[in-house]
């Protein structure tokens, strides 16, 4: 990115002001390196949004903010409905409420290393991945409107996992104000047989081996000890979520004129939040989230039975569950004021702070989980919400490293079987029905995640608490 | 995998073009709708090589848009949904416009992992360096970014 429009505030957050018909500054949180490497797309796009009506003071991209639709990939935005703010299908993406949930399974990795092998192949068996993949479940009409309804609570509900879990999820496993009925029957036929199955692209199933403590307070609050063994999911909303994000795309750029909005970039296309297509967006988004969060809930069901079946007595409890594509009605203080806004999160991860009245019980004076996913091969992180992030970015982090490569560029770098190899010789083990999806994922198609993990953290946006490396990937 | 169709005497030929963390697919033809199938065959590619889809099935799809890019949007949605909600694969294409209006009928065959290899699901044809556009030597190219 070219430096020379921006203004350095510290050593890791960059100003730009208000130009053209910016409404708002955008702020970019990053370091030297990581902003150097940016590419120019990521100025172009989070000033762009600074452009759109009602946006609260500034639109914000994280440390590993790149090339998105409309919205940078981690961009954050804040609107008020009150004065004319907008909703955007393209602030939230197609991937709708895709996330990251971390287990503990208490067990050692010394433990687990005679293991590993049986674990990845019964893991690879039971979780479906990749394209074309089915879940176990086939839902009628009114079980889908149920579980749209429910969330994860729809799937605690049946079987899939405890209350418990509930507790440990954003919006306590079930976002309020889904409305089914705004979710079309294109969209609903696409998820028909996805509940349960992980997806493709860089959705992944990891075993994790915690490697380093950075906040032993934090740790000990998270139950997070060195050496243990964590499973992480990442996925989303499978084909329901990517349906209604087309569907609604459209809607609102068609839309967009008659409201008054002159889109800058059609991907930012966007309705007033007060507004007939606003609102059916947002009821059939946060059924959306609801599927994301149904669908990770079953997968967790699955991993736990096989761990039972290979780990007999083992408990693959829940430390958290976060969801980083969303736009979600929150109170934020601006200026003095507490205001009820419409915060999107577009590949960023909500990061509360200590006191947060929406987190559990047991977590609320430390803050919250922040669930930061690797790309096979590299590390994941865990950090926590801080107090100063409420003042930063609407109390949001980033949410992974982000690719800097291409799909084309990727493949002509790495062989997918010579990596799998290559993979295993360092100790992790790659299970994916796509060599060729495994080359275009290789871990150095990704900018370096730990880069990016310490510049949130001395940006004040979330505090580092622990360092993930992976042992077995199941990769969708 | 072939990153572009050889283009054949007409001109007529898909290509890849890259995106940071998606992929680009372009059709180039003497005709809008000749453009529109190669732009859906460039789709197929993202996924697998389309010479290993055999077109054993015919699908009907209707769409329409206000404007004829906003129409190669749907189109190659259209087709993501089948692909998706059928768990097919399809590899040949007919295009038919009247205006605004598509009509279409795509061929393949259900998706077999073994055979297909396929590398990624599509989630979805975004507008993002959508350009849908006649060169000087009267050749039609259509051509988005899809999300994978």
């Amino acid at each position: 990115m070219n430096l020379t429009q921006l203004k350095q505030v510290s050593d890791v957050e960059w100003r730009i002001a208000p130009f053209g018909k910016m409404r708002v500054p955008a702020m970019i949180y990053a370091d030297q390196a990581l902003i150097s490497e940016m590419d120019d797309k990521v100025f172009e796009q989070i000033t762009n949004v600074a452009t759109l009506p009602g946006i609260v003071q500034a639109a914000y991209a994280m440390p590993d903010a790149h090339w998105g639709y409309g919205f940078p990939i981690g961009g954050v935005a804040a609107f008020d409905a009150d004065a004319g703010g907008v909703v955007s299908a393209g602030g939230v993406g197609f991937d709708i409420s895709c996330g990251v949930r971390t287990l503990h399974t208490g067990l050692k990795a010394a433990d687990i290393a005679p293991l590993k092998q049986r674990l990845a192949d019964r893991l690879f068996t039971h979780i479906p991945a990749g394209v074309g993949s089915t879940g176990l479940l086939r839902l009628d009409a009114d079980e889908m409107d149920a579980m749209l309804r429910g969330g994860a609570r729809w799937a605690v509900e049946h079987g899939y996992g405890s209350e418990a879990d509930l507790d440990r999820i954003e919006e306590h496993g079930c976002m309020a104000g889904a409305e089914p009925n705004r979710v079309s029957e294109h969209a609903k036929r696409r998820q028909r047989d996805e509940i349960g199955t992980l997806g493709s692209g860089n959705h992944y199933l990891e075993l994790q081996e915690i490697v380093e403590i950075y906040d032993t307070k934090a740790a000990d609050r998270f139950r997070l000890r060195q050496d243990e063994v964590v499973v992480s999911i990442h996925c989303g909303s499978r084909g329901l979520g990517h349906q209604i994000g087309t569907e609604f795309l459209k809607e609102m750029v068609i839309a967009a004129p008659g409201y008054g909005i002159e889109l800058p970039d059609r991907e930012l296309a966007c309705a007033p939040i007060h507004s007939p297509v606003g609102q059916a967006y947002l009821g059939a988004m946060r059924a959306a989230v609801n599927c994301a969060l149904a669908n990770r809930q079953v997968i967790t069901h699955l991993a736990r039975k096989v761990f039972a079946d290979i780990v007999p007595g083992t408990h693959l409890s829940l430390i958290y569950d976060v969801s980083h594509n969303t736009c979600k009605e929150e109170w934020h203080t601006v200026d003095g004021q507490t205001r009820r806004l419409y915060v999107h999160r577009k590949g960023a991860t909500r990061a509360f702070g200590p006191g947060h009245p929406s987190l559990p019980g047991e977590l609320r004076d430390i803050g919250q989980p922040v669930l930061i996913g690797g790309s096979m091969g590299t590390a994941s992180y865990i950090l926590v919400g801080t107090e100063e992030g409420t003042s930063r970015a609407f109390s949001s982090a980033c949410h992974g490293a982000g690719r800097s490569m291409s799909r084309h560029q990727a493949t002509r770098q790495w062989h997918g079987r010579a990596l799998v190899d290559e993979l295993a010789s360092q100790g992790i083990l790659i299970r994916s029905p796509s060599l060729r999806g495994v080359a275009e994922e290789a871990p150095g198609a990704y900018k370096d995640v730990s880069a990016v993990v310490e510049a949130a953290d001395r940006a004040g946006l979330a505090r580092k608490v622990a360092k993930l490396k992976p042992l077995v990937c199941i990769k969708g | 995998m072939n990153q572009t169709g050889e283009p054949a005497l007409d001109g007529v030929h898909w290509a890849h073009f890259p995106h940071q963390a998606d992929m680009g697919v372009r059709g180039v033809g003497p005709t809008l709708a000749a453009a529109f199938e190669q732009a859906a065959l460039a789709m197929t590619a993202v996924v697998t090589d389309p010479a290993s889809v055999a077109p054993a099935m015919a699908v009907d799809i209707d769409c329409e848009a206000p404007d004829d890019e906003l129409l190669l949007v749907d189109w190659l949605n259209a087709l993501i949904l089948e692909m998706a909600a059928r768990n097919m694969l399809f590899s040949r294409f007919e295009v038919g416009l009247d205006g605004h209006h598509l009509h279409a009928i795509a061929w393949g065959e259900s998706l077999d992992i073994e055979k297909h290899q396929p590398a990624v699901e599509i989630k979805g044809a975004t507008y993002t360096e959508l350009k849908v556009v006649r060169d000087e030597s009267g050749q039609w190219h259509a051509q988005c970014v899809v999300d994978v």
